[in-house]
């Protein structure tokens, strides 16, 4: 009975440990200067130097910040860790996102940012692109900057193809004719046809940079409905099937190559990647190919917020507009695509790089963004792209069912975009 | 009757330090570390996990709503939970049988004396010390369709299986990629107990005539039974809860063919943001593994040998 007693008393002294760790609200806003923090998924030396450039030069005029830091997460755990030190009381105060700024704005977990924007001298918040400002919107207020637009485009590796004896022309470049092209090669060098980088048979939100090419989307407008069993995603999903294994003009699951390292004819990749060019080969690099629907660009975002949990709201939210203003985003677009239309032509975004010229930058980039969809965006990301991964695994065999997969990526993912 | 004819008559009040006392104080200074230990690192998180399991947690503001037992309720008609549960045992099952067995296997004839034993003893210890994540990547890349294994498949003419890609041959890789790591440490357990076999006990049954399997079965095993016992539960608490193996390898797939129920854990409360249900699925890992060395523990009366 004794021991009986001690055991329960030893539980209930855990539970309260446990519930007074549990109920710990969040701290209030501090006094005095304020240290902030950043989260970014870069670990890039010339990006994290230039972020520290213009974080040195708020600090010189805003005594009331000590510090700012921009903390590298790695990009691969870059959700779990930001939502990990959310949960654990230890949130950022400005954060970067991809496919979390569904979620942080649908649980107000972001400070809206227009009004602040809009009276901040000179920051001219009139110079937004709507087309890329909507994914961080909610009911007319921006909560995230889109500091990045960096659109999906075809590089073409031209030695290669002059290899096979295959030749394409951009201009009216058609998916059928890649993959013909593709099949080629592969046939003949052993390399690669196309690959679209990043899905590597995983993650299929990147397929919307081919299926968007057949009218096919994931879900309907309001994110409520899946439309992945629509004829026009079966019709997308047998050209890659086919792709795969029939004519072998991409790489099947479990094969991999790198286009960047020579070992393919064709990528799907955003502009951003023109970066990992070494030199090795020649190259192209054109807006994506039509598809059965026409023309079509996809675009890859990112943004970057004031976390309502940060202890320093202000100062976090003035220094997001001194970061944005006109002068450095100007400074940061020389990495990511900015959403100003007045940064917005060839020559300005090719002043600062090295790699691609004014012509190639204008077509792929600023022709592209006004009418770019992004990839398939919805809260609960996480969820729904592993349902629908388990879902999708079915059709990467050669005797693959595909409508029949195509309902059970639905039927796993539906409950999740009613909720 | 008063202290000093107390003390007149000699029966002083005994001193509080007694012996014994000392005896229990230093016993709890010794196990202080140990306990502050299980409270902070065992009991205070199941504490946490319990409390977690019966709310609903908006990990973005920070709001805690109770709900109850809905999560436990949300455990009968998780339609992946089946699936998880089965992957489970598969894992779990391949991992300890061939861990125990390859472990005894190797200790057995690395516990004779030849040219080179010591050289095959660190051979097959050494993948116990090289990072777990790194070890998986490595075995990622020679899994591949067009990888390693499949590369030295075909020089010999067999056109090897796409190992990752398909449910039957990615849980053997997984199981097979565990134990290759694992299997050093039950190999050195099974190593040390072995020599601790009386010699004089083989040579007697040599004198009566007793082969080799009749020894190794009614000598050898009954003597290193306590150790059998031991890697069994070290190995079936270390297969339930392999983690890195499976996320690095197959991420859980194709479809949920190794979603293991400790992956499984993390999915729903890291990247799904779903502590509640996060937890009470941790809880039912943590029942599981507490059933099962019970069950060995209770079993133990029945096939561990120990000498009177």
């Amino acid at each position: 009975m004794i021991n009986a007693r001690k055991t329960l008393g030893a539980l209930a002294l855990t539970a309260m440990f446990g519930l007074s760790a549990a109920c710990a609200g969040p701290a209030a806003e501090t006094s005095g200067p304020a240290e902030l923090r950043m989260t970014v998924w870069t670990s890039n030396e010339a990006q994290l130097k230039l972020l520290n450039s213009i974080g040195d030069a708020y600090r010189a005029d805003h005594p009331d910040v000590s510090k700012i830091t921009f903390e590298s997460l790695p990009f691969a755990d870059y959700n779990t860790t930001l939502t990990t030190q959310i949960a654990g009381g230890n949130a950022p105060d400005l954060a970067w996102m991809g496919d979390l700024s569904k979620d942080l704005i649908a649980s107000d977990a972001l400070v809206g940012l227009t009004d602040k924007l809009k009276a901040t001298d000179g920051w001219q918040y009139d110079d937004l692109l709507p087309s890329v400002t909507a994914e961080y919107s909610r009911n007319g207020t921006l909560y995230a900057y889109p500091f990045s637009n960096s659109p999906y485009a075809l590089y073409v590796n031209t030695d290669l193809l002059a290899k096979a004896g295959q030749k394409i022309d951009p201009a009216t470049l058609t998916w059928d004719q890649v993959a013909a092209a593709g099949a080629a090669v592969h046939e003949k060098t052993g390399k690669a046809g196309f690959v679209i980088r990043d899905f590597d048979y995983k993650s299929w939100n990147v397929l919307a940079t081919v299926w968007t090419g057949w009218g096919a989307a994931a879900w309907s407008p309001d994110g409520k409905t899946c439309t992945f069993a629509s004829p026009e995603m079966q019709k997308a999903f047998s050209f890659l099937h086919d792709a795969a294994f029939t004519t072998k003009a991409t790489p099947s699951p479990g094969t991999t190559a790198d286009f960047f390292a020579g070992d393919a004819a064709f990528t799907i990749a955003q502009v951003s990647r023109a970066s990992l060019l070494t030199g090795s080969f020649k190259f192209g690099l054109h807006p994506l190919p039509a598809g059965p629907a026409g023309k079509y660009a996809v675009l890859g975002q990112a943004g970057v917020g004031v976390l309502t949990s940060s202890k320093h709201q202000s100062q976090a939210t003035d220094f997001l507009a001194y970061l944005t203003n006109p002068s450095n985003a100007e400074k940061l677009a020389q990495f990511f695509p900015p959403p100003r239309k007045s940064l917005l032509t060839g020559a300005k975004l090719a002043a600062n790089n090295k790699t691609l010229s004014a012509e190639q930058l204008q077509t792929v980039v600023v022709d592209q963004l006004p009418n770019a969809v992004t990839l398939p965006n919805h809260t609960s990301p996480a969820e729904i792209a592993q349902k629908g991964k388990t879902a999708l695994d079915a059709m990467w065999k050669a005797d693959a069912d595909i409508p029949a997969v195509l309902r059970s990526v639905c039927a796993a993912i539906d409950p999740i975009l009613a909720k | 009757m008063s202290r000093a004819s107390a003390n007149a008559r000699g029966t002083a009040r005994p001193p509080f330090w007694t012996t014994r006392r000392r005896d229990v104080l230093s016993g709890y200074l010794f196990i202080t570390p140990q306990l502050a230990g299980v409270l902070l690192f065992v009991l205070i998180p199941v504490g946490l996990a319990i409390w977690y399991s019966l709310n609903d947690w908006n990990v973005f503001t920070g709001k805690q709503t109770f709900v109850g037992a809905e999560h436990y309720a949300a455990l009968a008609s998780d339609p992946q939970l089946p699936s998880v549960l089965l992957a489970t045992a598969i894992f779990s099952g391949g991992v300890v049988i061939l861990n125990i067995t390859l472990g005894l296997l190797i200790a057995v004839l690395l516990n004779r004396r030849f040219r080179g034993a010591t050289l095959f003893r660190t051979l097959f210890f050494s993948p116990v010390v090289v990072s777990v994540v790194a070890w998986t990547l490595v075995w990622g890349f020679l899994l591949q369709d067009n990888g390693g294994i499949n590369g030295l498949l075909a020089t010999i003419g067999i056109k090897g299986p796409n190992w990752l890609q398909h449910g039957n041959t990615a849980m053997l890789s997984v199981i097979i990629t565990q134990v290759v790591r694992s299997v050093g440490v039950n190999m050195v357990l099974f190593l040390s107990a072995l020599q601790g076999v009386p010699s004089q006990l083989y040579e007697a049954a040599r004198m009566d005539g007793a082969g080799g399997r009749t020894i190794f079965t009614r000598i050898t095993l009954p003597l290193i039974s306590p150790t059998v016992l031991l890697t069994a539960i070290i190995t079936i608490v270390g297969a339930l809860q392999s983690f890195a193996q499976i996320a690095v390898l197959t991420g859980g797939g194709p479809e949920l063919s190794t979603t293991v129920l400790v992956y499984y854990v993390f999915q729903q409360a890291f990247e799904f943001n779903d502590i509640g249900y996060g937890s009470t699925l941790a809880l039912m890992l943590l029942s599981f593994v507490m059933l099962l060395t019970l069950l060995q523990w209770q079993l133990r009366r029945k096939w561990v040998f120990h000498e009177q």
